[in-house]
C-alpha cells in the first residue's frame, strides 16, 4: 500500500486523442460543406460567433436497441404513477425544421448526435480555403488590402520556435573558434539567433461587388432563403479574404434601389418583377463611383427568373453592357427541381458566350456550395466540385 | 495537496484498511496515486492508463474534461482491476474526499479479488495495454496511421460482441470414443465402437455447418477465419477482444460493484472519528453519491440498497423464513456469499424485491409520441425490465451463425431476439464496419414489429427484407 505523487506533466496522451478527433470534426465538416453551407440556424444566427454543426459522420455506430422503441427504467421521488409524463422531446415541438434538429432533453434518453462548435469565420475559411474573387486586374488606383507576413531580420532574442539553426550552428563554430577549438559543440545562449517577423501591407487592386438580390412576390421563401445563404457566406468571405473590399446591395422588384446590408437580407418585397431595372441601377452606380479604370467590378444578380417576358433582351443587352466594364457577370437563377425548364430569362442569357458569364441554377439548398465555387474560382477553369 | 495533507492522507488510508479487514473485507492492496485532473480524465476515458490511442477515447476524453472544467460533473474514483490495485485520487480534492474515495476503492478491490466474475481477469492488464498499445503505435508507422485508424474504427464498433464464458470448454464431443481399452475384453465394445464411428462420419457431410454451432464470439470468429485480414490486423482484433474480456465483469457487475463500494466507504467512514465539520462533508459526498436520477437508475443507490436489504433479511428472518429453515445473524455471510456468486442480472432478480421495488419508486417508462411516460409500475414488470437492460450488459445477444451462407463465405450474424428491437440505422451503419472486416457480404438477422427482418451489406448498398418463416430451412 502507497501513496504516491508524480510528475505527469508531460503526459500528453489525451490531448493527443483530442486533437486527432478536432481534426476529424474538420474533415466531417469539409465534407458535409454542401448541407452546413445552407443549414438555417447559421444563415439566420446574425453575428453569432459560435454555431453549432450536426456532423453525422462521427457517431460511433454500433449494434444497439432502440431508445425510441424500448422501455427504460428510473426513479420517482416515491409518487410517481402510470401515466406521468417525465420529458418531452423538444425535437418533435420544432416540427420539420431543417429535418436535423434531434435535440437532446437533457439526460432524457435520445438520439445522440454530434454536434461541433465552430465559429462562422472558422467555417467561412474552410469554405473558401481555395477560392478568391476571380480574374483580379491591377488597377490605377490601389486601395485593397492584404496584410502578409514576412521574416526579414535576426535577433538574439526570441521564441524557440523561430530558431534560426542555421545561423545559430554559425554564431557556435565562430565562437568556439575563437577560443581556439573550431567544433560544433557547447551551444550557449549568446549563440541563440532567432528569426523575427514584419508585417507588411500589400496593396491590391481595388474591388466592389454589386450584390443585386429579386425580391419581388414571386420569390417565395425558398429562393429567397437560397439567395440570402448565398449573399451571406459571400460577404462573410470577402470581408475575411480582403480588408477593403465593397459591396453594395441593390434590391429589386419591378424598380431597383440601393439598400443597407441589413435591409437587403431582412426586408422582403412583393410585386412583379423587372430584372432590367437592377441592371440600370448597377450601371448607374458603376458610372457614377466606380470607374471600370480603377476598380474590379463583381456583379452578382440572384432571381427565380420569372422576369416580365418583354424585358429579357433589355436584360441581355444591359448584361453585355455590364461585362464590358465589369471582371465577370454571375446569375444565381433559383428554381426548385419540379421546374422542368429553365426560366426565359435563363434562355435569353444561354445565348451570351462570353467568358466573363458565369450562369447557376440552383434546385436544392445544397447546391448553394457549388454555386460558391463556381463563381469564386480564380483559376481559368471550374474548380471541381467537393466531395 | 500539500505534503503535510499527503502525510495526513496516508494514515487515514492505513486506518481504514484496518476498518476495512475489521469489517471482514479481504481486498486487493492498493497503491494510490495522486493525479491532476487532466490526467484523471485520461484514464478515466481510456480506461487504462497507457490503452493505445483512438480519436473516439480523445472525443470521450474532452466530453468528460469540458463537464469537470465547467463544474459539471467530477470523477471520484477510478480504480484498475489489478493485483495490486491502481487506485487513482484527484490532487485537489481535500483529505477527507480522498479518504472517503480510498475507503471506497476497498470495496471495489475486495470485490474484484473475490467476485466469480472477476476470476478470470488479467491482472496484470496494465502492462499487457501498454505492449499493445506500442504495438498497435508500430502499426501505424508500418502501414500508416490513416490505415490503422480505419481498422479500429470498424473494430471498435463491434467491440461489445465477445463471449465472456470462453474459459469454460464446451464438453468433448464423444467421451466414451476417447476411452482407452483396458480390459481384455473391451474389444467387445470396439464392435460398438466401429458402429458409432461410422455413425459419425455418416452423420458429418449433414453438418457441415461453420461454424458448428453458432458463436458469440464475433471478435474471435473474425480473427481466425476473416480471410484478407493482415496479420497486424488479426492482432488488432484479438486486443481489443482481449481488453473488452477484461472490462466485462465490471460491466456485468455495475450495480453490486458500485454498491458493495458504498456499503464498504458507508461502514468505514462511520468508525473514522471524524469531527463534526468533517463528518457533514462526508455526509454530503454520501447522499451525493447515492441520489436517485428519474431517467436512469444509479448503480451505487440501487445496489447500496439491495445489500443493505440482503444483509437485514438474513440477519432477522421473518417467521415464514425460519420456518423454511432460515436462521438469524446470517447477514454478513450471506451478501459475502453474494458477492462471490453472483452478476447483476441474477443478483437483481433474485434480491429486488417488491418491498423494494416499491420503496424505491422504481418504474419503466419510454416514449410515447414526444413524451416520455412511467409505463409500468407493476414490481414484477418493473424488475423483469431492469433485468432485461442489465442483460448481455444492455447490448443485443448477436452470434454468428453461418460463415459460409449461400455457400459463399457470407457471413450471417443472427440477433436472438428476447423482446427488444434493435435500432436498424445503427445497425446497417455497423453492417458496413464489419464488411471492412470481413471482406464478403454481410447478414444480420432481426426482428422488428414482431418479423423477421434480414439487414444486408453486401460492399455497396444496405438492403433490408422480411424473412418468411419457412425459410428457416
Amino acid at each position: 500500500m502507497s501513496v504516491q505523487r508524480q510528475d505527469w506533466s508531460l503526459h500528453r496522451k489525451g490531448t493527443i486523442d483530442q486533437q486527432r478527433h478536432k481534426e476529424k470534426v474538420r474533415e466531417a465538416i469539409k465534407k458535409n460543406l454542401s448541407d452546413i453551407v445552407s443549414e438555417e440556424n447559421i444563415i439566420m444566427s446574425d453575428g453569432k460567433k459560435q454555431i453549432k454543426v450536426p456532423i453525422r459522420s462521427l457517431e460511433q455506430y454500433r449494434f444497439r436497441y432502440d431508445t425510441g422503441r424500448q422501455t427504460h427504467s428510473g426513479q420517482g421521488g416515491g409518487k410517481s404513477k402510470v401515466g406521468d409524463v417525465l420529458a418531452k422531446d423538444p425535437s418533435d415541438q420544432q416540427g420539420q425544421g431543417s429535418g436535423k434538429g434531434k435535440g437532446d432533453a437533457g439526460e432524457a434518453p435520445g438520439e445522440e448526435y454530434y454536434e461541433a462548435e465552430v465559429s462562422v469565420d472558422e467555417l467561412a475559411a474552410l469554405i473558401f480555403e481555395d477560392l478568391g474573387l476571380p480574374n483580379l486586374e491591377e488597377k490605377r488606383k490601389a486601395e485593397v488590402e492584404v496584410e502578409t507576413v514576412r521574416f526579414t531580420d535576426i535577433r538574439k532574442k526570441g521564441p524557440m520556435g523561430n530558431l534560426d539553426k542555421k545561423r545559430t550552428i554559425l554564431e557556435n563554430l565562430k565562437r568556439n573558434a575563437a577560443q581556439g577549438d573550431p567544433s560544433f559543440h557547447d551551444i550557449q545562449t549568446d549563440d541563440l539567433r532567432f528569426k523575427t517577423w514584419e508585417t507588411t501591407v500589400r496593396y491590391e487592386s481595388n474591388a466592389v461587388v454589386l450584390a443585386m438580390m429579386d425580391v419581388s412576390g414571386s420569390m417565395g421563401d425558398f429562393e429567397k432563403y437560397i439567395a440570402r445563404s448565398f449573399y451571406f457566406w459571400m460577404v462573410r468571405f470577402l470581408r475575411t479574404k480582403y480588408t477593403n473590399v465593397q459591396i453594395v446591395f441593390i434590391s429589386h422588384h419591378t424598380e431597383a434601389k440601393e439598400v443597407t446590408e441589413d435591409e437587403f437580407f431582412h426586408r422582403g418585397e412583393s410585386g412583379g418583377t423587372q430584372v432590367s431595372s437592377a441592371y440600370e441601377l448597377a450601371l448607374e452606380i458603376i458610372k457614377e463611383r466606380y470607374n471600370p479604370a480603377d476598380w474590379n467590378i463583381y456583379p452578382f444578380h440572384f432571381s427565380d427568373g420569372d422576369n416580365l417576358p418583354w424585358d429579357n433582351d433589355r436584360c441581355v443587352q444591359l448584361v453585355e453592357e455590364l461585362m464590358r466594364q465589369c471582371n465577370i457577370f454571375g446569375y444565381g437563377e433559383i428554381r426548385e427541381a419540379h421546374y422542368r425548364s429553365p426560366s426565359t430569362l435563363m434562355s435569353a442569357f444561354s445565348k451570351i458566350t462570353d467568358k466573363k458569364f458565369t450562369a447557376v441554377t440552383i434546385g436544392d439548398r445544397r447546391e448553394v456550395y457549388p454555386a460558391l465555387r463556381k463563381f469564386f474560382s480564380t483559376r481559368g477553369d471550374a474548380v471541381p466540385d467537393a466531395p | 495537496m500539500a505534503d503535510k495533507d499527503i502525510d495526513q492522507l496516508e494514515s487515514n488510508i492505513a486506518r481504514a484498511w484496518d476498518l476495512a479487514i475489521a469489517m471482514g473485507l479481504d481486498p486487493f492492496p492498493v497503491n494510490f496515486e495522486i493525479v491532476p485532473p487532466s490526467i484523471m480524465y485520461e484514464f478515466g476515458s481510456y480506461g487504462l492508463p497507457g490503452r493505445f490511442s483512438h480519436w473516439t477515447r480523445g472525443k470521450a476524453y474532452y466530453r468528460m474534461k469540458m463537464s469537470y472544467d465547467f463544474g459539471l460533473s467530477k470523477i471520484y474514483e477510478l480504480v484498475i482491476n489489478s493485483n495490486p490495485s491502481w487506485a487513482f485520487l484527484l490532487e485537489n480534492n481535500s483529505v477527507l474526499e480522498n479518504t472517503f474515495v480510498a475507503a471506497h476503492v476497498f470495496g471495489h478491490t475486495d470485490f474484484f479479488k473475490h467476485n466469480a466474475y472477476f476470476a478470470h481477469t488479467a491482472r496484470n492488464m496494465v502492462d499487457r495495454a501498454s505492449a499493445s498499445a506500442e504495438r498497435i503505435h508500430k502499426y501505424e508507422f508500418e502501414h500508416g496511421r490513416i490505415e490503422v485508424e480505419r481498422f479500429l474504427d470498424a473494430v471498435l464498433a463491434i467491440e461489445e460482441h465477445v463471449d465472456y464464458f470462453t474459459h469454460i470448454k464446451p464438453a468433448a464431443p464423444d467421451a466414451e470414443l476417447a476411452k482407452p481399452i483396458e480390459t481384455p475384453y473391451d474389444d467387445i465394445w470396439l464392435l460398438d465402437r466401429e458402429a458409432r464411428e461410422r455413425q459419425a462420419q455418416e452423420r458429418r457431410p449433414a453438418n457441415r455447418k461453420f461454424p458448428k454451432e453458432p458463436t458469440k464470439d464475433i471478435l474471435l470468429f473474425l480473427a481466425e477465419h476473416a480471410s484478407g485480414l493482415e496479420p497486424w490486423q488479426r492482432d488488432i482484433l484479438l486486443t481489443v477482444r482481449e481488453e473488452m474480456l477484461y472490462f466485462v465483469p465490471q460491466m456485468q457487475t455495475k450495480v453490486m460493484n458500485e454498491g458493495w463500494a458504498s456499503l464498504a466507504h458507508s461502514r468505514i467512514m462511520r468508525e473514522m472519528d471524524l469531527d463534526s465539520e468533517d463528518y457533514m462533508q462526508f455526509a454530503t459526498l454520501h447522499t451525493g453519491v447515492l441520489s436517485p436520477n428519474k431517467y436512469s437508475l444509479n448503480p451505487y443507490y440501487l445496489g447500496y440498497t439491495i445489500w443493505q436489504d440482503i444483509e437485514r433479511r438474513w440477519d432477522n428472518p421473518s417467521e415464514e423464513e425460519i420456518a423454511q429453515g432460515r436462521q438469524r445473524g446470517q447477514g454478513k455471510a450471506k451478501i459475502h456469499e453474494v458477492r462471490e456468486t453472483d452478476n447483476d442480472v441474477s443478483f437483481l432478480r433474485n434480491y429486488l424485491t417488491e418491498e423494494l421495488v416499491k420503496e424505491l419508486d422504481l418504474y419503466l417508462y419510454r416514449k410515447e409520441g414526444d413524451e416520455w411516460v412511467i409505463v409500468e409500475k407493476d414490481w414484477h414488470k418493473v424488475r423483469d425490465g431492469i433485468v432485461a437492460d442489465r442483460t448481455n450488459f444492455g447490448y443485443p445477444y448477436l452470434v454468428v451463425d453461418d460463415g459460409d451462407y449461400h455457400r459463399n463465405s457470407e457471413l450471417y450474424i443472427k440477433h436472438l431476439f428476447e423482446g427488444q428491437e434493435m435500432d436498424l440505422s445503427y445497425a446497417e451503419k455497423t453492417l458496413t464496419y464489419l464488411y471492412q472486416i470481413w471482406g464478403r457480404p454481410v447478414h444480420l438477422e432481426t426482428v422488428f414489429d414482431e418479423r423477421r427482418v434480414l439487414l444486408t451489406f453486401d460492399g455497396t448498398q444496405n438492403t433490408r427484407k422480411l424473412l418468411e418463416e419457412d425459410e428457416e430451412a
